[in-house]
C-alpha cells in the first residue's frame, strides 16, 4: 500500500488521473510523487512534474474550506447532542407547578397531616402550645442549620407548620406523623434511615442531615384552608 | 485484506505502549485507515457507511424513545402521544426513528441491489452475503416488531396478520400452527402481553444486528472490496488508501442522504407511514384495508399472490430464502453485470419486477393486480432459479478491461506505482 502522505502540499486533484495518464508517468495515485511536486519544474516544461506542480491546489484556499466544514460539522454534531440530553430533563408537564389547597378543619390540635404535592409528602401539623413554646425559645445559635420558627411558619397561625417530608440528608421521609411513631430526641420527626432528630419546627438537631426540613411555598386561602405551591 | 501488512506506526510513547497490550488502534488503522480501497469505487459504494450510521442512529434514537415508552397495552398509544407532545424534543426523536426505519430500508435495498449487479456475492464473498441476508432479515423482524409499539390499529392488525401466518402450519400438521401462534401471543389473541414481548425483543434485535454487522465487516475486510469492474486488486496502482479517498467519498454520500432523512423527519414526518396508525388499536374492528410499512410490500405481494395459504407463507419466505443460495444460483465467471450483456436486462426486469410487487403490495388483492402480482412473483423466482443459472452458461461476456487501474485510465494507461524512470517500459499486465 501507499503510504499516503500527511502534509499540506501533498494533495493532487483527482481529477487528472486522465490526462497524466496519457504520458505514461507515474500514476497520480502513488503519492510518492507529492514530493516531487515540491520541487520547482524545470524550465523546459518537458518534465510532467510541472504539470503535477500546476495542479496543486492552493494550500491556502483548501485549509478555510476544510477548517469551515469542520467547524459547521461540529455545530451541527453539538446542536444535535442538545435535544439527546435535553430529553431527560423534566418535561413541561412535569414542570407545572401543581398546587394543592387542603382544608385544615379537621386536624386537631396535637394532630399531623401528610399530603402529596409534586409526587413529595408533604407534612401538616397542628402543633400544641407547649411545641410552639418549645421551638420558639431554642438557641438559634446552637442548631446546625440556624433558622428561628418564625420564619417557618405563618405570623398568626404558628400552631401550623408545615414542610416538605423529605429527610435532607439522602431523601427518606422522616417517622413522627402518626402517634405511634417515634419523634426523636426533640420531639419533633426522626429518620430511621441514619439517625437525624428534627425538632418541633422541623429543624435539624442530631444526625447527619445538613439542613432543617424544607418549607414549601404556601399560602392561607382562608382560614382553615392553605394552597401549596 | 488478510494478507495487507500492518502499517500502523505508534507516533507517541504512550501510543506504543497501549499498541504493544491491546492493538486496537493498529486494528482501525489497518481497517479504516490504511485499508486498500479499490480506486474506482462510485457513489453506490457509500451505502455500507450509510448503513453503519442508521444502526448506531436507530439504537440511540430508540434508546431514548424507551425511556418515555410504555410497552402496556392501555399505556403505550398514550405514551406516543406524550412523546410526540410532552418530552422535551421527543415529536424529533421520535420522527428521527421512525423515518430512521425507512431510511434504514431505503438504503440496505440500494447496497443489496449495487450487490446484485456487481456480483459481490461471488467467490470469495459467499459468507459476508450470507451475513448480509441475516442482517436483512433481523432487520425485518425488528422493523415489524417496533412498528407494533405505537398500539395504533395498523399495529395491532399487521401483527395479528403476520402472526396469522404461522397458522398455516395447521395445514402441515393439524393444531402445530395455532400452538405457534398462541405462543407467539401470550394468549389466545394479540394482547398487551404480545406487545410486552415486542418491545423486548425490538430492544435486544438492533444488538444481535450490531453483532452480525461487525462480523459482516470483518468478512468483508478479509475478502476485500468489490467493485464497479467485479476484478480483483492485483497491483497498488488498483488502490488508494481507504482514508482520505473512500472516507471522503462516504461523507459526501452520507451528507447527500441526510439530507433527504432531513427532509422526511421535518417536513414529511408521517408521510411514509399509515394515517390508521393514529387511531387507538382496537381488537373490535378492523381497517378496511390492511397495508405493511411500505418497505414490506413486495414480499406482501407475493404472499397474496398465493391462492394457498400454506403456500403463500411458503413462497414469501422463500422469497428471502432463495437470497441465500444466490452465490451459487449465479454460474457466471464474471461478477459485474456492466460486462454482462444478456444477464444485463434480466437484472433490470427484475429490479422493475420489485417495484412492480411494491406498487401491488399495496394495491386491493383482487382482479388485475391479482394477475399482475403473479406474474411477477414468478419472474421475481424464475430470476434466480432459471435465469441466474442458465443465463450464466450461455453468456458471452463483453471485453473485461485487464485490472482496474486499466478501467480508470484506459489501456496502456497509469503505472503500476513504478517510479518515472521505469515507465517508458511499463510492465504488461
Amino acid at each position: 500500500m501507499v503510504p499516503y502522505q500527511r502534509g499540506r502540499r501533498s494533495f493532487v486533484k483527482l481529477s487528472m488521473s486522465k490526462r497524466v495518464s496519457r504520458t505514461a508517468g507515474p500514476s497520480p495515485f502513488d503519492l510518492h510523487v507529492s514530493h516531487q511536486c515540491k520541487t520547482p519544474a524545470d524550465g523546459n516544461g518537458r518534465n510532467e512534474e510541472a504539470h503535477l506542480a500546476a495542479e496543486i491546489e492552493d494550500p491556502n484556499r483548501r485549509d478555510v474550506l476544510v477548517l469551515a466544514a469542520n467547524a459547521f460539522a461540529a455545530v451541527g454534531a453539538a446542536s444535535l447532542i442538545w435535544p439527546f440530553v435535553q430529553q431527560m430533563n423534566p418535561d413541561a408537564g412535569a414542570k407545572a407547578l401543581a398546587s394543592t389547597e387542603i382544608d385544615l378543619t379537621p386536624v386537631k390540635e396535637g394532630q399531623a397531616i401528610t399530603v402529596m404535592w409534586r409526587g413529595k409528602p408533604v407534612f401538616i401539623r397542628n402543633r400544641t402550645k407547649d411545641e410552639v413554646a418549645a421551638a420558639a425559645k431554642t438557641p438559634v445559635t446552637e442548631l446546625p442549620d440556624p433558622e428561628v420558627d418564625a420564619k417557618r411558619v405563618k405570623a398568626g397561625k404558628e400552631n401550623w407548620l408545615v414542610m416538605v417530608g423529605i429527610c435532607t440528608h439522602l431523601g427518606c421521609v422522616p417517622k413522627g406523623q402518626t402517634m405511634a411513631d417515634s419523634k426523636g430526641d426533640f420531639g419533633g420527626w426522626f429518620c430511621p434511615c441514619h439517625g437525624s432528630h428534627y425538632d418541633t419546627s422541623g429543624r435539624i438537631r442530631k444526625g447527619p442531615a445538613p439542613r432543617n426540613l424544607e418549607v414549601p411555598p404556601y399560602e392561607f386561602v382562608s382560614d382553615t384552608k392553605i394552597k401549596i405551591g | 485484506m488478510s494478507n495487507h501488512v500492518s502499517t500502523y506506526n505508534p507516533q507517541s510513547r504512550f501510543a506504543k505502549w497501549f499498541d504493544e497490550r491491546l492493538p486496537i488502534m493498529r486494528l482501525v488503522h489497518d481497517s479504516f485507515v490504511d485499508f486498500p480501497t479499490p480506486r474506482n469505487l462510485n457513489y453506490l459504494w457509500t451505502f455500507g457507511g450509510i448503513l453503519s450510521f442508521c444502526l448506531v442512529a436507530q439504537i440511540l434514537t430508540g434508546v431514548m424513545l424507551a425511556m418515555h415508552y410504555q410497552p402496556s397495552a392501555e399505556g403505550a398509544f398514550n405514551s406516543i402521544e406524550h412523546i410526540r407532545r410532552d418530552v422535551n424534543f421527543g415529536w424529533m426523536i421520535r420522527n428521527f426513528h421512525a423515518v430512521g426505519a425507512s431510511m434504514f430500508f431505503v438504503a440496505v435495498y440500494i447496497h443489496i441491489f449495487r450487490g446484485l449487479y456487481y456480483g459481490s456475492y461471488k467467490a470469495p464473498r459467499e459468507i459476508l452475503w450470507i451475513l448480509g441476508v441475516l442482517i436483512f432479515l433481523a432487520m425485518m423482524a425488528t422493523a415489524f416488531m417496533g412498528y407494533a409499539l405505537p398500539w395504533g390499529q395498523m399495529s395491532f392488525w399487521g401483527v395479528t396478520v403476520i402472526t396469522n401466518l404461522f397458522s398455516s402450519l395447521d395445514g402441515i400438521i393439524p393444531g402445530f400452527g395455532t400452538a405457534i401462534v398462541e405462543w407467539l401471543w401470550g394468549g389466545y389473541s394479540v394482547s398487551g402481553t404480545t406487545l410486552n414481548r415486542f418491545f423486548s425483543l425490538h430492544y435486544l434485535l438492533p444488538f444481535v444486528i450490531t453483532g452480525l454487522v461487525i462480523l459482516h465487516v470483518w468478512a468483508l475486510h478479509v475478502a476485500g472490496q468489490n467493485n464497479p469492474t467485479g476484478i480483483e486488486l492485483q497491483h497498488k496502482s488498483d488502490s488508494v488508501p481507504m482514508a482520505p479517498y473512500a472516507v471522503m467519498k462516504d461523507a459526501v454520500g452520507m451528507f447527500a442522504f441526510l439530507i433527504v432523512f432531513a427532509w422526511f423527519v421535518f417536513f414529511l414526518p408521517d408521510y411514509l407511514g399509515h394515517a390508521d396508525n393514529y387511531i387507538e388499536a382496537n381488537p373490535l374492528v378492523t381497517p378496511p384495508h390492511i397495508v405493511p410499512e411500505w418497505y414490506f410490500l413486495p414480499f406482501y405481494a407475493i404472499l397474496r399472490a398465493i391462492p394457498s395459504k400454506l403456500g403463500g407463507v411458503i413462497a414469501m419466505f422463500g422469497s428471502i430464502l432463495v437470497l441465500f443460495f444466490v452465490s451459487w444460483l449465479d454460474t457466471s465467471r464474471v461478477r459485474s453485470t456492466k460486462y454482462r450483456p444478456i444477464y444485463r436486462w434480466f437484472f433490470w426486469l427484475f429490479l422493475f419486477s420489485c417495484l412492480a410487487l411494491g406498487y401491488l403490495g399495496a394495491k386491493p388483492a383482487e382482479g388485475v393486480y391479482v394477475f399482475w402480482a403473479r406474474v411477477f412473483t414468478a419472474y421475481y423466482f424464475a430470476h434466480f432459479l432459471i435465469v441466474m443459472p442458465i443465463v450464466g452458461l450461455i453468456e458471452t461476456p463483453s471485453k473485461m478491461p485487464r485490472s482496474i487501474t486499466e478501467s480508470v485510465l484506459g489501456p496502456g494507461g497509469g503505472g503500476a506505482g513504478t517510479p518515472a524512470g521505469a515507465a517508458a517500459a511499463p510492465e504488461k499486465r
